[in-house]
């Protein structure tokens, strides 16, 4: 056992850190993680880093994937997490992607993986239904076989950024009579601009425009958008869900979101004293990192588990619950940090013909919208209930 | 980075695992507390024989060659059979500060601790000092080329058995100052050290010791005079990644217990596991537990870096393991139900050590306090 970074390592960090403060987008530092971004800002440093070769730090090699080790990767987080550099987005990289090149047919490989690969194919997730949320596997969208076509009826909800989407992967029951609900779903592909596909928008209580309802009418998508077998589609959407979780830590970003909170804290006021120096702050500040470390520290231990060869399995929900957690404890920290200017609501002000954003200081501005935003955090990608759930099942065996 | 234990800490894991399983069970370890000596010598030199004594030294002072890795190994086992042999007090901490002594203080000593045939205790903590080290109202005055030690330490672990006490004794300034602190190895026999021993709740042994006048060698003093306070921090550190390894075996034998039960419990006509509430308590313990695995590890593995690392790490593994301990233990207990309160089960058992685990080398407060002090750094000049 040790923490230590090889030389090859070493050098591999400097390249990567150096490669970074090259290419990055100078007009995106320091833009994070805010959602209102353009299609173009979402995907600029993924088109970058598809030139390189580097935008699937996960994937294996043959699939055009880096093929990094399990410490190449976490190095890799870490550096662009120092300038809060926009990844590529989960959808395709870290969703569909691993159920293609696992489940997929060769064609299928070879059609889809080069759009992700270079962040030209921007790919939704029609998961949600408004009556299978939490219970995914009562999807009521259905796949009707009509001659070399699927017909696809249903609505989607909560998917994300569908407003910029070219394609879509998307749950639909194609056997309603099979006797267990998880049994006759299937997982199919759809190019976003087939007739019959409406994305409606979702105002969220942010304000923000994220999600999208997807309605799907009589759409026809040939056979051949079947990924995996017909009737197992929840084999996929499992697998996939393992996935997303492994990723769903998020350890760099919020180590990086500590810092700024650290400054923000460091600048804000109490009886004329900085706030990091009051002693309840300070140690409310020290608690969320140490329980950072700790959800680090299992990360790295699953990271190892993984290149050891065992796949994401059920641990991966320890890393969802806990990192969730802590970025919302983050965003809640943040907002305490900023005190009053919490409240400004910067995106509903009129511009005062400047070029400044808002009002109070700029470490303000949509702190309280990003607070509200992370509470979907323990929502999404199964909530941390459901999470629980999988783990008391899983390992505990009750 | 990697987190592969090597084949010797394996074996180490394996036969000691072994060991416990066959000769630690809980029906014995519980006649073995209440007995007139409170632990067994024989099992001590099994330990011995093992190496386990012997494997976190250099090959140089005569040991395996290993670490505190090794030693994590040992007390994660330790913790999992609840086995009160005073390893931490004698192998980690005695042994901690005397493979720093000069070469005729190892000479001298390493070799018994690693047979077990010399036994340490680390009398350090006093009735009003509470967690910090250099609070010392002991004193060791100088008396010709050597000191002169009056004190009282207070529930120092595994004394009742020890042959020897490594001691901390202000030889200069103030009471709290950093400075003025030194380490001392006492012989238990050295006139004018008495005792009173006792239980402690937890199922070890301690005592209260005092000093009266004991008279000391200058060759007695570990590491500089006046300057110990940085090896006694280095030490305990050590000893709280070791103590945390305990912890993390007690956490996963409380937990898997209380598993183990609300599959079998049944109330209103079912197995209590498959209710929602508990099942998702039972997560929620797990989850504390990999966590304290994690920091463990962490901890362990920093050790060896600058000072200020180390010690944010050892506090901050402290934390999370008191924390994580707490509710562990008394999630344990509400599980088991009334069972859980009572004496013949093993569960209760975890809990107590688990409980005092945080009361030993500070609890949680103290090193939230410790971790956010070292946290501190220059905050920039604030706007007007």
């Amino acid at each position: 056992m040790n923490l230590e970074f090889s030389p090859e390592e070493i050098a591999f960090r400097d390249e990567v850190r150096a490669f970074i403060n090259e290419n990055y987008p100078k007009e995106l530092a320091g833009v994070g993680t805010r959602e209102d971004l353009t299609r173009e800002q979402f995907l600029a440093w993924h088109k970058i880093l598809g030139k390189k070769g580097w935008s699937a730090a996960a994937w294996p090699k043959k699939y055009g994937g880096t093929g990094w080790t399990s410490t190449q990767r976490y190095i890799w987080s870490e550096e662009n997490a120092r300038v809060d550099a926009i990844m590529p987005l989960p959808f395709g990289m870290a969703m569909v992607a691993p159920v293609i090149y696992t489940f997929g047919t060769e064609e299928q490989k070879e059609k889809y993986l080069p759009g992700i690969l270079s962040g030209d194919v921007w790919w939704c997730q029609g998961y949600s239904e408004p009556g299978a949320g939490s219970d995914l596997a009562s999807v009521k969208t259905t796949a009707v076989r009509d001659g070399d076509e699927w017909v696809i009826n249903g609505q989607k909800t909560w998917t994300t950024l569908a407003q910029f989407a070219d394609w879509g992967f998307f749950l639909c029951r194609t056997d309603p009579t099979a006797a267990k609900p998880q049994e006759g779903i299937s997982f199919i592909l759809i190019d976003m601009k087939t007739p019959g596909v409406e994305v409606r928008p979702i105002k969220l209580l942010d304000g923000g425009h994220e999600v999208n309802e997807v309605w799907l009418t009589d759409v026809r998508v040939p056979v051949e958008n079947l990924v995996g077998k017909e009737n197992e589609g929840w084999t996929c959407a499992k697998f996939l869900l393992a996935h997303e979780r492994s990723g769903i830590a998020g350890v760099a970003r919020s180590k990086r979101g500590v810092e700024k909170l650290r400054s923000i804290a460091s600048t804000e006021l109490v009886d004329g004293e900085p706030l990091i120096q009051t002693n309840d702050f300070a140690r409310k500040i020290s608690q969320l990192e140490i329980d950072l470390t700790a959800l680090e520290f299992t990360e790295l231990r699953t990271l190892a588990a993984e290149s050891a060869g065992k796949g994401p399995g059920p641990e991966s929900s320890i890393l969802k619950i806990k990192g969730t957690e802590i970025q919302q404890r983050l965003t809640e920290l943040t907002l305490e940090a900023v005190g009053n200017y919490a409240e400004p609501y910067t995106a509903g002000m009129e511009s005062d013909g400047s070029n400044e954003l808002g009002v109070g200081p700029d470490h303000s501005h949509f702190v309280a919208e990003t607070y509200f935003n992370m509470r979907k955090t323990s929502i999404y990608g199964g909530s941390n209930e459901i999470q629980r759930g999988i783990i008391s099942k899983m390992i505990l065996g009750l | 980075m990697d987190f592969n234990f090597t084949e010797e800490q394996t074996m180490i894991r394996d036969s000691l695992s072994r060991l416990i399983r066959e000769q630690y069970d809980f029906d014995t370890r519980r006649k073995v507390v209440a007995s007139k000596d409170g632990w067994r010598p024989e099992m001590w030199a099994q330990f011995a024989e093992l190496g386990l004594l012997m494997a976190p030294f250099s090959e140089e002072d005569g040991g395996l060659g290993g670490g505190p890795i090794d030693a994590m190994v040992v007390m994660e086992e330790f913790g999992k059979g609840l086995v009160v042999e005073p390893y931490l007090p004698s192998v980690v901490c005695g042994g901690g500060f005397l493979k720093r002594g000069s070469d005729a203080q190892k000479a001298e000593y390493l070799g018994g601790i690693m047979s077990g045939e010399a036994i340490f205790a680390f009398a350090y903590a006093e009735p009003r000092g509470r967690y910090n080290m250099a609070d010392l109202e002991t004193t060791a005055k100088k008396d010709g080329s050597g000191f002169v030690l009056n004190g009282h330490k207070a529930v120092v672990i595994g004394a009742p058995w020890a042959t020897h006490f490594v001691v901390t004794a202000r030889t200069s300034g103030d009471r709290r100052d950093a400075n003025g602190v030194t380490v001392f190895v006492v012989a238990k026999d050295a006139k004018g050290v008495s005792t009173r021993d006792y239980p402690t709740v937890d199922g070890r042994r301690a005592s209260e010791v005092y000093f009266e006048n004991v008279a000391v060698s200058a060759d007695a003093v570990i590491g500089e005079v006046d300057n110990g306070l940085p090896l006694v921090e280095l030490v305990t550190d050590e000893a709280i990644a070791a103590l945390c390894a305990e912890a993390c075996g007690a956490m996963k034998v409380a937990h898997s217990m209380t598993v183990e039960y609300s599959r079998n419990r049944k109330q209103f006509g079912t197995a209590i596991g498959k209710f929602q509430v508990l099942q998702h308590r039972m997560v929620d313990m797990f989850m504390e537990h990999e966590q304290s695995v994690s920091m463990t590890y962490m901890a362990t593995l920093k050790l060896d870096e600058d000072e200020v690392t180390r010690k944010k790490a050892a506090s901050a593994a402290k934390v999370r393991i008191g924390q994580g301990g707490r509710y562990v233990g008394q999630q344990a207990i509400q599980i088991h139900g009334g069972m859980g309160m009572t004496d013949e089960m093993a569960v209760g058992h975890y809990f107590k050590r688990l409980t005092m685990i945080d009361a030993e080398f500070g609890n949680v407060d103290h090193h939230l306090k410790r971790y956010t002090e070292l946290s501190a750094v220059d905050v920039p000049m604030a706007a007007e």
